[in-house]
């Protein structure tokens, strides 16, 4: 299914930021901002919500700690308990370190795995279809709905050429 | 435009670029054929990488009894080379992660490189102790499996295994950092190949569209990675070290080791990344993206770690008389005055000695100066790394077994082996994969410069009206256009 979207394209960030703020301001709905590079305060501007992955590390790594804990105390102490220069068998300080090793892997690998799913980036032959041209280079694109109840051609082309708009348009794109 | 500009601050990107050129220059070695001199390069290291292939099969083939190692002195080179190969790894983590904690922006122009120069350190670091294994072919005996053996567990309070741990989560999480780097990067080379090379960078690049619900995502997971591999990057050597401190060999068994290595490590590290910077600076010819000021900030790194190295250096000879054990003293001493005094001197004078010649801007500002001077700083950490190793085993507690250790041309050719392994990597990467982040450098492209044009709410300069086309536009944001520009030479805000 291809959407009909309005497009204004921008080719400076700080130009983008205002018009981003001014469209949501006046209640445009705003599909996307397309960037070449993280745009700092493009949340804030789209209004966008804080990012749940940091929970979702938090609960990786305690699953990695558990793990490493479990790992060590049941192979050290309960599987073949083994004197070894006369330790305890459960040597809880001398397992600290791999405890902490299984921690960082398992937060960083179920976060990246969270991330790539939550955002859908997966490998893949062909390029995107909703790509819109030139937004890895060198062009920012503020992408709205005019299929939104509150569209505003005319608002929206306003915002737009008063914040230093390149151009708008209309374009098609797979959604 | 509520930007405020402090003259203290300079431009990162030292010439006036559009976003453009930057991804022109930053992909242009990737699309043109490559120079005689990369092929010179590659020749030369593909050949210390088939002399090491041939000396890892030699050994493995025959036995460990081909190194000069013997029954008192049983480490010395496969481990120095390890420890000295992990502690190069750590410059890169500490540019990737703790400067983007401490949101230092000088890092987005070499983060890449020596964020892949910390994952080919690490593959040649975890070579040697799989060689000196012996039999490397049961390399798998050393991770906790169920296995038909009892179940046969490892020994989970050994540092060994802790290392087995350390390295290996080092690099996967280092790999896993470094491609989620590289992935919006890879997008903006998907987009401007064409044929088997789109079809490939497609499939490299997720899909990505640079939408900014996956960018704020995206940076919140880089975030976090950095702080995870902030501690990962000091408790791996921390826990290299640990295999030496938790023993009770004089010279060895000592608490400061783990901050000792991890300053060590990073000094020689630093040393690395300026060995590799200033070359690939040239070649690629990126100047005014890896700026002298870079080299600069970097070398201020080294004079800090080089001063906590030579503080460690002290306070071991300081305990080793204070503690008044026999042992450690003669320890110490005969490193110092030994049979291998040279390589304690070698150590001292390339560690501490010649980096203080830093405190001189006129060197720190000197690309050819700092060049020599790290690869001092290299030899001096391979040094550091032999001379703990082997001094402190070769007179043990009875003169009866007092033995020399000298490497044999195996030992050495391994060696050479994982240098070639090394630069073919190295140079591979910068030929086919964007060895500079473009992303992250447009991001700091306006930094510190002005933009817009008087009070204008318009902050867009040169393109207006343009149509979003694909036609080139090589002309635009011509260099040397003025620009309010703070003379560098002020000092700018000091690096860590």
């Amino acid at each position: 299914m291809s959407a009909r979207v309005f497009v204004g394209w921008f080719d400076d960030e700080h130009a983008l930021l205002r018009a981003t703020t001014a469209a949501r301001e006046d209640g445009l709905a705003i599909v996307d901002v397309f960037t070449p590079f993280a745009v700092h305060g493009i949340d804030e501007a789209m209004g966008l919500r804080r990012s749940r992955l940091p929970i979702i590390c938090f609960c990786a790594g305690a699953t990695g700690l558990a793990f490493g804990i479990f790992l060590q105390v049941y192979a050290s102490a309960v599987s073949w308990p083994l004197n070894v220069g006369g330790k305890p068998f459960n040597s809880m300080p001398a397992f600290l370190p791999v405890i902490f090793e299984l921690t960082v892997l398992c937060a960083a690998l179920i976060t990246v795995a969270a991330l790539l799913i939550r955002t859908r980036l997966f490998p893949r032959i062909r390029a995107p279809k909703n790509l819109l041209a030139r937004v890895t280079d060198d062009r920012f694109a503020l992408v709205l709905s005019p299929a939104s109840d509150t569209w505003n051609e005319k608002k929206a082309v306003a915002i737009c050429d008063r914040e230093g708009a390149l151009s708008t348009t209309y374009e098609e794109v797979e959604s | 435009m509520a930007e405020h500009l402090s003259s203290l601050r300079q431009p990162l990107v030292t010439e006036e670029r559009s976003l453009h050129q930057i991804t022109n220059e930053i992909c242009a070695p990737m699309e043109r054929r490559p120079t005689p001199l990369w092929w010179a390069g590659l020749a030369l290291a593909v050949s210390a990488l088939v002399l090491g292939i041939y000396c890892v099969t030699y050994q493995i083939k025959t036995g460990v009894g081909v190194w000069g190692l013997n029954k008192t002195v049983g480490w010395a080179f496969d481990i120095t080379n390890f420890v000295f190969w992990v502690g190069i790894g750590h410059a890169g983590t500490l540019i990737s992660a703790i400067l983007f904690l401490f949101r230092q922006k000088w890092r987005t122009s070499i983060n890449r490189a020596a964020e892949a120069m910390t994952l080919f350190a690490v593959m040649c670091a975890a070579l040697f102790p799989i060689i000196h294994m012996g039999r490397p072919w049961l390399g798998f005996w050393m991770l906790p499996y169920p296995n038909s053996r009892g179940t046969l567990w490892v020994n989970f309070r050994s540092p060994l295994l802790w290392d087995v741990f350390a390295i290996s989560t080092y690099f996967i999480v280092s790999a896993v950092f470094w491609y989620i780097g590289l992935i919006p990067d890879l997008a903006t080379v998907r987009d401007r190949s064409k044929g088997l090379g789109k079809k490939i960078f497609s499939l490299m690049s997720f899909g990505w569209t640079g939408s900014s619900r996956t960018w704020s995502r995206y940076e919140s997971v880089y975030g976090l990675l950095a702080g995870l591999a902030t501690p990962l990057v000091v408790s791996v050597h921390t826990i290299v070290s640990m295999d030496f401190a938790t023993s009770v060999i004089p010279g060895w068994h000592a608490t400061i080791f783990p901050p000792y290595f991890v300053a060590g490590a990073v000094f020689s590290g630093f040393a690395m990344v300026l060995t590799l910077m200033i070359v690939a600076r040239k070649v690629l010819n990126i100047q005014h993206l890896i700026t002298i000021r870079h080299l600069e900030n970097m070398t201020k790194v080294i004079l800090v770690t080089g001063g906590i190295v030579g503080l460690a250096y002290s306070t071991e000879l300081f305990v080793a008389w204070y503690s008044g054990n026999l042992y450690e003293r003669f320890a110490f001493r005969n490193r110092a005055f030994g049979p291998y005094s040279w390589a304690y001197w070698t150590m001292v004078a390339c560690n501490v000695g010649f980096p203080q010649l830093f405190w001189f801007k006129k060197i720190r500002t000197t690309p050819a100066l700092i060049f020599i001077l790290s690869i001092i700083i290299n030899i001096g950490m391979w040094f550091e790394r032999f001379v703990i190793i082997v001094t402190s085993l070769h007179r043990d507690f009875l003169p009866s077994s007092w033995a020399m250790y000298k490497p044999t041309f195996i030992e050495v050719g391994t060696f050479i082996g994982t240098f070639g392994l090394f630069f073919t990597l190295f140079l591979l990467f910068a030929k086919f994969l964007p060895a500079v982040s473009i992303g992250e450098v447009k991001s700091v492209n306006s930094f510190a410069r002005h933009r817009g044009h008087g009070g204008s709410s318009h902050s867009t300069g040169h393109a207006e009206g343009e149509e979003p086309s694909h036609e080139e536009e090589e002309g635009e944001g011509q260099p040397g256009y003025a620009t309010a520009r703070v003379k560098a030479g002020a000092e700018g805000e000091v690096a860590v």
